[in-house]
């Protein structure tokens, strides 16, 4: 690595030094490309986002993406049904990596107002890895902008080497995760337990 | 618009065979309601739909109502032979009814601005015999709903064009509407429980923090 000082002299005088590892990240962490895709109430907070007055293509981020082969980004924005979790999970398989997942609003980090009902997903965080989690029924556009902010500071901050690695380069890390299968009761798995454990909770009496 | 008394008479003049009844409504609305047998609602349906003074061209809404099977006690003096003496003994009777499903149609008209009436057909119990005609062949609006109908509450509609679940997916076999029905005991952790989700998340609670109490 470069020392501080010497890299401060040289970028005074109009020579800028970096290594190759901040080059790439800086590549990678202003050219996400989302993936188009909503499923309730918090999608349409994520349409105002993308469009002129909240403007997210400032952040690099406004190529939303039809097909999840062409994007890196999953931002699930709204109420998973545990009928829409499998589908969901495909599309998360079928995307390439480096693949980042944002959950957006109540419903998609716990099942919001739903949570204790039959037919609603208590997470999507159950069956894949949740990179950036937002609160709020709907979370507003800014707190969009502040997750994919967010998220380009932990891209920006990874390394290609040690456990601070993303996964694409740990040839142990699965890039494909399980699909559950809508059961006759429940999901079956009803979460996957390399993702997620229930914490576990002591009773106070 | 009509009163119901009068389009009841004029469905019974109209269609043989059809039993129609008015459901009375105690609720300070008063919205009273059509019963009609299911062997000719879709007849009555027809009827409706195309009769010049009612014209009832719209199904905006097509719900379900699950009766559960009821138990009336009546308390009834019987004169009864207790030891070689008469004497008068009361008696609980116990009467029982069988449940039913219904489905409830809403029918206004968008070519005589009038409505709405409200059209029920009952199911012959809760069990086998959950089957109706369907009424999507005489409006079509009524396709998804009655759907929804029979994915929440398992009512068949024979003549459905198209009869899939709407809302859980093929292959889960209960019925969430229906008042039997036991939501998944699925509570692994709960942020802040409170009331009902208190008491039932406690049992997945253990008291000295060793295992968990549960699985989902």
């Amino acid at each position: 690595m470069i020392d501080e000082g010497l890299r401060n002299e040289l970028s005074k005088q109009g020579v800028v030094v970096t290594g190759f590892q901040d080059l790439y990240n800086w590549g990678r962490k202003n050219s996400l490309w989302p993936m188009q895709f909503g499923l309730a109430c918090c999608a349409i907070e994520m349409i105002a986002t993308a469009m002129a007055r909240f403007d997210l293509s400032r952040f690099g981020s406004e190529v939303f993406r039809n097909s999840p082969r062409q994007s890196d980004l999953m931002i699930v924005a709204g109420t998973v049904t545990k009928k829409m979790a499998p589908q969901v999970v495909r599309l998360y398989n079928q995307m390439s990596e480096p693949k980042y997942v944002i959950a957006m609003g109540a419903c998609a980090i716990s099942g919001g107002p739903f949570k204790q009902g039959y037919n609603v997903l208590k997470g999507i965080d159950r069956f894949i890895p949740v990179d950036v989690h937002i609160p709020g029924c709907p979370p507003r556009p800014e707190a969009l902008l502040h997750a994919l902010i967010t998220l380009q500071e932990k891209i920006s901050k990874e390394t290609f080497t040690g456990p601070g690695r993303p996964r694409h380069l740990d040839p142990n890390a699965p890039s494909e995760f399980p699909i559950p299968v809508c059961g006759p009761d429940d999901l079956t798995p009803p979460s996957n337990p390399e993702v997620w454990r229930p914490p576990t909770m002591v009773r106070e009496d | 618009m009509e009163s119901l008394e009068e389009i009841k008479a004029r469905v019974e003049a109209s269609v043989t065979g059809a039993a129609v009844e008015i459901v009375p409504n105690d609720a300070p609305c008063q919205q009273r309601s059509l019963r009609v047998g299911r062997e000719k609602a879709r007849e009555v349906a027809e009827f409706l739909r195309d009769d010049p003074r009612l014209r009832l061209d719209y199904a905006s809404n097509a719900t379900g109502v699950d009766w559960p099977d009821t138990v009336t006690k009546q308390k009834v003096k019987v004169k009864k032979q207790i030891n070689g003496v008469e004497q008068e003994v009361e008696e609980t009777l116990e009467e029982r009814k069988p449940g039913c499903l219904e489905a409830v149609y809403h029918l206004y008209s968008m070519a005589l601005k009038q409505g709405p009436v409200i059209l029920r057909v009952r199911t012959a119990d809760r069990m086998q015999g959950v089957h109706l005609p369907s009424l999507t062949p005489v409006w079509r609006g009524a396709e998804f709903q009655e759907r929804e109908i029979y994915d929440l509450y398992g009512i068949v509609f024979d003549g459905h064009p198209d009869l899939r679940r709407l809302l859980m997916w093929e292959g889960y076999r209960h019925h969430p509407m229906r008042k039997d029905f036991v939501e998944p005991d699925d509570y692994e952790y709960e942020p802040t429980p409170h009331d009902e989700v208190l008491e039932k998340a406690k049992a997945h609670y253990p008291a000295d923090g060793g295992t968990q109490g549960g699985t989902a």
